[in-house]
């Protein structure tokens, strides 16, 4: 771990990224505390109000504090992040070792049904499971499990296949070692750094992602904050006050940036062999 | 050549199948009946019934399924239950404003890219070679929604450089050019950095191998060994990426077309989603992941055209 943060303070960018991600992380985390005002209390006579020493960026429609909103908006992004890229971390990791180790007719199923899930584009799906379910953070965060899975399984997938047949494995084999046991003591560790390098990028593109569904109003329901519903409220009183707008998509851009650049620097520090590639790359 | 097109075409059919499928699964397996979703929970049965019956929900699952690829295959997805429109009909309508403001993204990304990174290739570890690299992980990375609405925000409500809304009037081009600058440019900006990236990369790699040397030593001046020999060969990769980054262009497309009002398939669907009206959804979906794997489809036949190690390394 130090010497992880030694090499992170030599790339400055990354270094940038860790002080937005641990700040953004403090404010979500210490929401209640910091926020100046209740997310959801009502002021009509202040409505749309420009930042001042009271509202710090303004009101809403509403006369709500946006900076109190932007605050608790935090918490439900990185609720959404963490639970989601946990689960389908998991999951895909399961489904990519059994296509990786297993036998090769079952790798090619799982391939195609990976490619199936991968060929919609993300939020036209999570549109169509939106219609039938009707919109919900549960089913925002069920979505975002169902696209990352094949994401993370095919690399889990890519990683076991170049790791089965080296050697050790071959030797462990040989002793008489079981799956289980070659796959959780030495595939496993020598595939978890590419996957959580992939892990920490995904987090901007599940917040993005998030913030998307509850700016279409398929996410996050009225009156709980969330980035997207501040923009999704900015949106609509665009013309009377920009104050919403500006607000509700600052917090977004950073803790975009931030954990892009984070990641990137993880990348860079944890694996060598796969500087240079870009987020798409994946 | 022409087996990679045939077994690679007939992965990308199975794949659309297997889609297809899953859709209709959907539909099936989720909670609650398509009947009662687009009636409200106050319907009566007798009306739910009747809808179901028009819908043909009312047969076993398997004739369901059969009649699903049956349509499909005459190319029929449906009809819209508000207005009893023909699915393909709306659909085809909408997607020239998509495929448009798809296509203008990645034309103006790519003009200010490929340059770009031609330009931080050629003087790299210059100022501007860090910036692009500092922009490329950036920009991508912000959602194009938030640039939508800081671009309306600023160039059309504030400034009004540039209309707000719709697609432009149908016989006028300039104006349609004007209502088309500021979605493509959402949609769009996140690209410039990416591709200026890839060209960056390739174009180093490129400028180090033999037959640029070979071209040197003849005395050929620099400017014609980028632009004849070095550029046309560093570009090639970020033709498959852009083949495989349709499917977020299309998911930025229908921010861009709600954020400015603008016709197309983002914008149907987006509507067809808050009216329930699932027909409609499942056309619209259908018709862009058909897109996306056809775009995939002839980025990967591009790629193994340019570079046959690309098919000899599938065909073993």
């Amino acid at each position: 771990m130090k010497n992880f943060l030694r090499e992170l303070s030599r790339d400055t960018p990354g270094m940038i990224g860790f002080v937005i991600v641990i700040i953004v992380l403090a404010l979500s985390v210490f929401a209640s505390v910091i926020a100046p005002a209740d997310p959801l209390e009502i002021d009509v006579y202040n409505r749309l109000a420009s930042p001042s020493w009271q509202h710090w960026l303004g009101t809403d429609q509403l006369g709500r504090d946006i900076f109190s909103r932007v605050l608790y908006g935090g918490r439900v992004a990185l609720k959404v992040a963490l639970i989601s890229i946990s689960v389908a971390l998991l999951c895909g990791l399961l489904l990519g070792m059994i296509a990786g180790f297993g036998p090769s007719w079952l790798d090619r199923i799982l391939v195609v049904c990976f490619d199936t899930m991968r060929s919609f584009p993300t939020v036209m799906f999570a549109l169509a499971i939106m219609t039938l379910t009707g919109p919900s953070l549960n089913t925002v965060i069920a979505v975002i499990i169902i696209t990352s899975i094949p994401v993370y399984a095919r690399v889990v997938r890519t990683q076991t296949l170049a790791v089965r047949n080296l050697d050790f494995i071959l030797a462990e084999r040989a002793m008489g070692a079981s799956t289980l046991r070659i796959l959780r003591d030495h595939i496993l560790p020598n595939i978890s750094a590419p996957l959580l390098i992939l892990a920490s990028m995904d987090v901007p593109a599940v917040v993005g992602m998030e913030a998307g569904l509850s700016f279409l109003g398929l996410g996050v329901g009225p009156p709980t904050a969330s980035w997207g519903s501040i923009l999704n409220d900015g949106y609509s009183y665009l013309r009377n006050s920009p104050w919403p707008i500006i607000a509700g998509g600052i917090p977004l851009i950073l803790v975009t940036l931030g954990f892009t650049f984070l990641g990137e620097s993880m990348r860079d520090i944890l694996d060598p062999k796969l500087r240079g590639k870009g987020a798409l790359n994946q | 050549m022409l087996e990679y097109v045939i077994r690679r075409s007939g992965l990308a059919l199975v794949i659309l199948l297997l889609a297809v499928t899953l859709l209709f699964a959907m539909i099936h397996m989720m909670p609650g009946d398509p009947a009662s979703i687009l009636l409200g929970p106050k319907a009566s049965p007798e009306l739910k019934a009747a809808l179901n019956q028009r819908m043909g929900l009312d047969q076993p699952l398997l004739v369901q399924l059969a009649r699903f690829y049956a349509d499909l295959a005459q190319g029929d997805l449906g009809t819209d239950v508000f207005s009893n429109r023909p699915v393909l009909e709306m659909v085809l309508e909408q997607l020239p404003y998509t495929i448009v403001l798809v296509l203008a993204a990645i034309g103006g990304a790519s003009l200010v890219g490929i340059p770009l990174g031609c330009y931080s290739a050629i003087r790299h570890n210059s100022l501007l070679d860090r910036l692009v690299g500092v922009m490329s992980v950036a920009f991508i990375a912000i959602p194009s929604f938030v640039i939508a609405l800081y671009l309306l925000l600023l160039l059309s409500v504030k400034w009004r450089w540039f209309p707000a809304m719709g697609a432009g009037d149908s016989g006028d081009i300039v104006d349609q050019a004007r209502h088309l600058v500021l979605p493509a440019l959402a949609l769009g900006l996140g690209w410039v950095g990416y591709i200026a990236r890839l060209v960056r990369t390739s174009m180093l790699e490129v400028m180090e191998e033999n037959h640029i040397r070979t071209a040197r030593a003849f005395g050929l001046s620099e400017r014609t060994i980028i632009v004849h020999y070095a550029l046309r060969i560093a570009v090639l990769p970020t033709v498959t990426i852009l083949g495989l980054g349709i499917g977020t262009m299309l998911s930025g497309a229908l921010f861009a077309e709600i954020v400015f009002s603008r016709p197309g398939i983002g914008k149907l669907l987006h509507e067809g989603v808050l009216t329930r009206n699932y027909p409609v959804v499942m056309g619209s979906v259908l018709m862009t992941t058909a897109f996306f794997v056809l775009c995939t489809l002839i980025s990967d036949v591009i790629n193994a055209m340019l570079d046959p190690r690309v098919r000899d390394g599938e065909s073993s």
